[in-house]
């Protein structure tokens, strides 16, 4: 495989070049002052948190929080999925935090890894995409019940459907064949958790690729465009985020 | 969604009409539940365009089609003969190998529809891999362990492909709308087996060792040239287990290759 950056984190340094993610060259550098300032927002250990200042650890800062565009080409894609890894990463952290009674070891043992995952891949993404990565995202979880696990797990699902069906659709948009691998690489992870989260709906049923996702005449996951994506996960989203500039798949 | 649009008329009509007449009962049915989750790349969308402008496929994309569609007659047959298999799968889990069952049917008839007169023959396939799972189809277990190499090696082999597709974006659409339902069956094969979901570094976990070459590669932690491993509050587990790694054609062969008849 091609390298598209070249890491070197030797003494909290992580220099990544990404001069091949673009036409245009760029050259990032990420001292530890950089480390530093994501273990202060809370992505080192989301358990030390308090529910307060759970979302993404910053601060809820309703009216300086104007509109966040995705960008065009590959790098709005690239944002496009950060943001949807920013929602779903900041919803099992809340999860985790508040837990549901009678959550059992193994689902938060379940929990814990998806919200890890999601950790993993919003941090990727915030390291690939360096200074054209759009802020942190301020979320908005006021209509799920924490308390409930109906509507955790619920949610849980709809997010994970979702985000599958979003990078499914997106594929297509990426002009990068290395970009088009690595989102291939998160989507099956993103399946596999809604599978499980399924699962712990209804229990070793049909349901894990239920007709009501998986087309049952064809065997397809749905495959979704940005511009259906965005309205969807929107409520969830305190910051608008516009995407009028990503990519239109041709035909 | 428009089913009037020429399909692929010219190579299997008859499939053709029997998806729409299928589909028919099951849109009317999702209109009804209120339910239905739009698909806007599907099937239709695939039907329509795709193929019905451009007749012929480059050789590359029939390549790429007839590697897929080799692993999914393999998948194809593999289950229903294991649903045809009396006392093998426990009422409890009939609904779940049902399921995935019906959707490698769907799979292969999808992609043979595509490549027409180009689609290969199905090999004679070997389940007992000369003898190493000899009681594959009177043991669950060993049934299950078979399933869960097939579907982690077919997630693999999919996420291979997508990079050769490029040049058609319906086809890779659908590469990777089967892609995603192939790592649902996986993970919930994984979770009747007792093993995580998702793949933990290189692990096979609890499977024996000729399927060790499915999981090899799988504890890469380096994404394009990042090492997750050491972003923040990241280890080396979870790196690896939040990326899916690809596996080549060669790769892939090698291991199905052992399920194929000489």
């Amino acid at each position: 495989m091609t390298k598209i950056f070249k890491s070197d984190d030797k003494e909290n340094n992580l220099e990544i070049n990404i001069e091949k993610l673009s036409s245009r060259r760029t050259f990032l550098k990420f001292s530890s002052a950089a480390a530093l300032t994501a273990v202060a927002f809370g992505a080192l250990n989301p358990e030390s948190l308090s529910a307060k200042t759970a979302f993404l650890g910053l601060p809820i800062d309703d009216d300086k929080s104007g509109a966040v565009d995705l960008g065009k080409g590959d790098f709005g894609v690239l944002n496009y999925a950060y943001a949807l890894e920013q929602l779903e990463s900041a919803f099992y952290t809340q999860v985790l935090n508040t837990r549901y009674s009678g959550m059992s070891s193994s689902e938060q043992a379940i929990l814990t890894d998806i919200r890890d995952n999601e950790i993993a891949h919003r941090e990727f993404f915030k390291v690939a995409l360096g200074k054209k990565a759009i802020p942190a995202l301020q979320v908005n979880f006021t209509t799920i019940n924490f308390n409930s696990r109906d509507s955790v797990l619920n949610t849980a699902r709809t997010f994970e459907d979702t985000g599958t069906s979003a990078y499914n659709g997106a594929g297509q948009l990426l002009k990068n064949p290395e970009f088009l691998l690595i989102a291939g690489k998160i989507v099956s992870v993103e399946a596999r958790h809604v599978a499980t989260i399924r699962d712990l709906l209804q229990p070793s049923s049909a349901y894990f690729s239920g007709d009501d996702v998986t087309d049952p005449a064809t065997g397809l996951d749905p495959a979704r465009l940005p511009a259906e994506v965005l309205p969807l996960v929107q409520p969830y989203i305190r910051t608008r985020v516009t995407g009028n500039k990503l990519p239109k798949p041709k035909n | 969604m428009d089913y009037n649009k020429p399909l692929l008329e010219s190579v299997e009509p008859d499939y053709i009409n029997e998806m729409t007449a299928r589909r028919e009962p099951i849109e009317k049915a999702r209109n009804m539940a209120g339910a239905a989750a739009t698909t806007i790349i599907s099937f239709g969308a695939l039907a329509g365009t795709a193929f019905g402008q451009d007749k012929k496929l480059p050789g590359k994309i029939v390549d790429v089609l007839n590697f897929a569609l080799t692993l999914e007659y393999l998948e194809d047959e593999f289950y229903r003969t294991a649903l045809g298999s009396s006392r093998l799968i426990p009422s409890d889990t009939q609904d779940v190998f049902g399921q995935i069952s019906k959707h490698e049917v769907a799979h292969v008839a999808l992609l043979k529809s595509v490549l027409g007169s180009k689609a290969v023959a199905k090999p004679n396939f070997d389940f007992t891999a000369g003898g190493a799972f000899g009681d594959v189809f009177s043991n669950y277990q060993t049934f299950l362990a078979v399933s869960q190499a097939f579907e982690d090696t077919g997630v693999r082999a999919y996420k291979g492909q997508a990079g050769n597709l490029k040049s058609n974006d319906k086809i890779l659409t659908v590469a990777l709308q089967i892609h995603s339902v192939e790592a649902r069956h996986a993970a919930m094969v994984r979770r009747l087996r007792g093993e995580t979901p998702w793949i933990v570094g290189d692990s096979r976990g609890t499977l024996p060792a000729p399927t060790q070459p499915v999981y090899n590669g799988e504890g890469n932690t380096t994404q394009g040239g990042a090492n997750v491993a050491g972003l923040p509050g990241m280890s080396t587990r979870i790196a690896s287990q939040a990326f899916d790694e690809p596996l080549s054609k060669a790769e892939v062969l090698a291991i199905a290759g052992l399920f194929i008849r000489k």
